[in-house]
């Protein structure tokens, strides 16, 4: 479909840059969006974006580095849950599994106020036939092979997504 | 007084964030044959707006939108 035909639906283009678990919502919460408004979506998954489409997803999240994510435990009364705990760096990057910690916090706390994983919005984009395109050249640099990713996705370069771009209504680059 | 609207099938979204409520709304109205009218549930303060804007997309009419004992109901007519 292209925009010379009046009737074709609107059509969103995002690139996903970004492989962390805080990162992997915005792509797949717009695309299932727009895909349940029928709109035609594509995602372009490209350097660190391009582990999202692993088929054992590990996105994790630390909040070393990354001032403004807010510390909260999933867990307790309800004031206990609403404290932003203060993490001192000298603490975050000396704490072996500090990070797993972090993302496992994350996680439950997504699953507590119903959130979607990132698993599960994942699935709903291949069932809403979001066309997903891996990155050959960052397969390349980083050594990542076909049977890495999942078999719904296709695997191209930035003139596969320009070309499916230069189409779209919207383009977000995540 | 507001008539009632008698819907052929009710669609829970309760508890769930977006994007879900609309994910979930466009699976189901899917099942529907046009004309049919889908009741949909929701606690996500963020559904109104969101259903509002989903209707106008997909061309799926949103015959009435309330609150209820804190719960956000829509309904909606297949295109």
């Amino acid at each position: 479909m292209s925009k010379s035909d009046p009737n074709a639906p609107r059509r969103l283009a995002l690139i996903s840059s970004k492989g962390t678990l805080d990162w992997a919502y915005p792509p797949f919460i717009l695309a299932s969006a727009a895909g349940a408004m029928g709109w035609e979506v594509g995602i372009f998954f490209t350097f660190y974006g391009l582990t999202l489409l692993k088929s054992d997803l590990t996105a994790s999240v630390s909040p070393l580095g990354n001032p403004a994510m807010p510390m909260k435990m999933p867990f307790g009364p309800e004031g206990f849950q609403n404290i932003n705990w203060p993490m001192p760096n000298i603490l975050m990057a000396n704490v072996p599994g500090f990070e797993s910690v972090a993302t496992g916090l994350m996680k439950q706390t997504f699953k507590n106020k119903g959130v979607a994983s990132i698993d599960e919005l994942r699935d709903m984009c291949v069932e809403l036939d979001v066309r997903m395109i891996g990155c050959q050249m960052t397969m390349d640099v980083f050594g990542f092979k076909r049977e890495d990713f999942i078999k719904e996705c296709e695997i191209g370069g930035a003139a596969t997504f320009l070309e499916y771009a230069a189409d779209a209504d919207v383009q977000l680059f995540i | 007084m507001t008539d009632v609207i008698k819907e052929d099938q009710v669609l829970d979204c309760s508890g769930m964030l977006c994007p879900l409520p609309v994910v979930k709304t466009s699976k189901a109205m899917k099942e529907l044959q046009s004309g049919q009218i889908l009741k949909m549930v929701a606690t996500d303060p963020g559904a109104p707006p969101d259903m509002e804007a989903w209707s106008r997309q997909t061309g799926n009419e949103m015959l009435r939108s309330m609150t209820e004992d804190g719960k956000f109901i829509f309904f909606l007519r297949k295109k």
